[in-house]
Parts: structure tokens; sequence; C-alpha cells
């Protein structure tokens, strides 16, 4: 369509009114001018502005893989200072508790010496009050008896009836089983 | 001149070529023309905005600075993903190639400015740049090797009878159709632009009554505008992206 409209318009350029794209006196002109000005452009772009754009993102990219390289270097560090760190902890933890055991053995044993020792010394004590209690309670069994003779030889005296110690005596312990 | 609807809607009088100085080389007339300036502001423009955006080359950049950026990417993504990395060495032809059709192509779609591209012999002398620089990097490269661009290896002896012809045939419209589509895009759309913007013009002239046709054509007027700018940035795009696929067949023609 648009072609046919060309040609016909192209047609008319004989009438007087020429269709312009077809002209040929301007174009010298016209491939003069764009080979000077598509040159300069080419010139100005392949030697000045393109190095210069490439330049700047090639930099950038290279700053950027750097940072990325250092934060992964830095990340490997702290990694590496955590599980140190963890070791350090576990390694500590484990000597506290080691620690603690063995205060706790010592401190039982301990204990139990002087819990033992404790005891021995009651029970000896307890022995010697034993003994003293019975001594003092023979000692006063035979007070009991001395007094209970007396008392008997007094009361049968009264009643005008004999005897001797001796047979007192024996009456006496034999009540007092 | 005495003004007329006629005249206003004249759709070609916008491709006219003016002399602004008269100049001379040798028997040629090499005036600096509407269109030699028009193209000197593509030219000045792109270096202007790609200058400013690279010179201060900040590592955290600026707006204009990303935006320059991302056109080197783009071109940079296009020319690596179409010729491979032995295209890099291309790479500024293309660069230069897309944004001064770019360029050529916006400047034109502002109202009065002349577009450089809606011309056949600058859409015809860049596409012969791109053919006469794939012929000869495809003969310094390959040698005679670069024949084998017409005869593609794996096919049966009888089908290069009929392959080898179709594959001369399509190399030697290559710079024909490279040349046109631009040409005949920028030409055909200002055309139209003109067309339905003038006729929205004339309609309001012509009396109330036909207001309504005036603000439809007005209407296809803002819709052409917005295919237009598309046009402009495809056509770039489609030119910058054969002379790739051309580059790599020069520089690879004993590959397929």
């Amino acid at each position: 369509m648009i072609f046919a409209f060309l040609a016909e318009t192209a047609g008319d350029a004989d009438a007087g009114a020429a269709f312009p794209p077809f002209e040929t006196w301007h174009m010298p002109s016209q491939l003069f001018w764009l080979a000077i000005l598509f040159m300069a452009l080419y010139v100005a772009l392949s030697r000045y502005i393109l190095p210069k754009l490439s330049d700047t993102i090639e930099k950038r990219a290279n700053r950027i893989a750097f940072g990325l390289d250092e934060a992964a270097r830095l990340n490997n560090q702290a990694v590496e200072a955590r599980k140190a760190l963890e070791l350090r902890l576990a390694e500590a933890r484990s000597k506290a508790r080691e620690t603690a055991e063995k205060a706790r053995v010592k401190s039982e044993a301990e204990l139990a010496s002087e819990t033992a020792r404790v005891d021995a010394d009651v029970s000896k004590k307890l022995e010697a009050a034993e003994t003293r209690i019975k001594r003092l309670r023979s000692d006063a069994m035979k007070n009991v008896e001395a007094i209970a003779v007396d008392a008997a030889e007094a009361m049968i005296g009264k009643f005008g009836v004999k005897a001797t110690k001796a047979e007192l005596g024996k009456a006496v312990a034999k009540a007092l089983e | 001149m005495i003004f007329s609807p006629a005249l206003a809607l004249d759709p070609i009088s916008q491709f006219k070529v003016q002399k602004w100085i008269d100049l001379r080389l040798g028997g040629f007339d090499i005036s600096f023309t509407n269109a030699s300036g028009f193209m000197l502001l593509g030219v000045v423009l792109v270096i202007a905005f790609f200058g400013i955006a690279a010179r201060r080359g900040e590592l955290v950049p600026s707006r204009l600075q990303s935006a320059a950026e991302m056109g080197f990417g783009f071109i940079a993504d296009m020319v690596r993903s179409s010729s491979g990395e032995e295209g890099l060495k291309f790479f500024p032809f293309v660069f230069t190639l897309f944004f001064f059709i770019l360029f050529a192509n916006l400047i034109g779609m502002v109202p009065y400015a002349f577009t450089t591209t809606s011309h056949i012999i600058v859409t015809g002398a860049l596409a012969m740049s791109v053919i006469v620089t794939v012929v000869v990097v495809g003969l310094l490269k390959n040698g005679l090797g670069f024949f084998k661009l017409f005869a593609p290896s794996g096919a049966p002896w009888y089908i290069y009878i009929i392959l080898t012809p179709i594959e001369i045939i399509s190399f030697l419209a290559r710079p024909l159709t490279l040349a046109l589509r631009l040409f005949a895009n920028m030409l055909a759309g200002h055309i139209m632009l003109k067309l339905f913007a003038g006729f929205a013009v004339a309609l309001v002239g012509a009396g109330t009554i036909y207001l309504p046709v005036a603000l439809l054509a007005f209407g296809m007027g803002v819709a052409l505008n917005a295919l237009e700018f598309l046009v402009a940035g495809l056509q770039a795009y489609v030119f910058a992206i054969l002379t790739c696929v051309y580059l790599n067949d020069a520089l690879h023609a004993g590959d397929h």
C-alpha cells in the first residue's frame, strides 16, 4: 500500500512537486554529512565514552566481587571464632563439672569421717555414762540393802525377835529380787 | 503563500530538504541542509547524553549514569547473544548505529522536526556500511570459506541446487531490506501522523458539524503518536539486532 503510494507520488515528480526522498540533488550532501557525523559519533563513542562507561561498570563489578569475597572471608572468620568459643565453653563446662564433682566427693568423705568420729565419740561417752549409771545403781542398791537390813533389824528388834545380820541380809536380798 | 487546507494536509512537505548553508566540494553539492542540521542535533544529543552520564564514573551511579549504563548493557547483551564474544569487537559500531537511529527517530517525533531516517539515501548508506563491514570481516576472517554461507552444510547435494540461489538472493536482499524497513516505517508513520493531525485541524475549520469526526481523527492521531514512539524504538532495535545477526554470519560462516 505504502509502495503504491510512493510510486504514485514519485510519478508526480515530473509534474513539479517531487517526492523529497527520491530527489537526487540532496543525496551527495546527505551522504557527506552522514559520513562525517556518523564517523564523529563513532569516534566519540568508541574512543572516549564507551571505554569510560565500561571502565566504570567493570570497576563496580570488581568492587562488588571484592566486597563479597571480603564478606565471605569475614563470615568464615566469625564462624571459626564461634566454633573456637564453643569448644572452649564446652571445655570450661566439663572442667567445672569435674571440679564440682571432686568437691562433692571430698566434702561427702569429710562429712562421713566427721560423722563417724562424732558417732564414736558419742558412743564412747554414752558407754561411760552407762557404766557410771550401773555403778551408781549398784552402789545405791547396796546402800538400800544396808538400810533395809538396818530397818528390818530395828523392826524385828521391836517385836523382840533376834536375828543375825547374815540372815537379815539374805532375806532382804530375797525380797528385793 | 496562501494558507489552504490542502497545503496543511500535504503530508510530503515534511520530508523536504532545504539548504541552510550552500556548500560545494569538487562539483558536488554538499550543502548543510535541514537534514544535516537535525542529524547533527541527534549526534550532539547522543554525545551529550552519554558524555555527561559517563564523565563522573561514580561507583554508585546517578540516574543519568544509570540510564547510560543500561543502554550500554542492553547493546552489549544484544551483541553478545547474537554474535558471541567475538562480536564484541563490533560493539561500538552496533552501539553507534542503534543510538544514531534511535535519536534520529525520536527527534523526528517532535513536531516540525526533520526525520533524517525518513530518507532512503540515509538508511541505504547505513545498511551498506553494515553489509560492507560484514563482507570485509567475513572475507578477512574466513577467506573463501565465507562463501560457505551460501551452502549450509548438512543437506543432501540436490537440495543445494535450490538452496544456494535462495541463500545468495537472501544475502543480496539484506542491504535492501535493512534500508527499506527503516525508511518505509519512518516515512509511512510520519505521513499517517501528518494526515490524521492535518485532517483533524481541517475538519475543525470546516465547521462545527464536523467536530465529532475531527475528534475521532484527533484520537487516531494521538494513538498513532504512541505507536510511532514504539516504532521509533523498535526500528532502531531491529536495525541493530539484524546487524548483530549478519555479523555473526561473517564471524562464524563455516560453523553451520
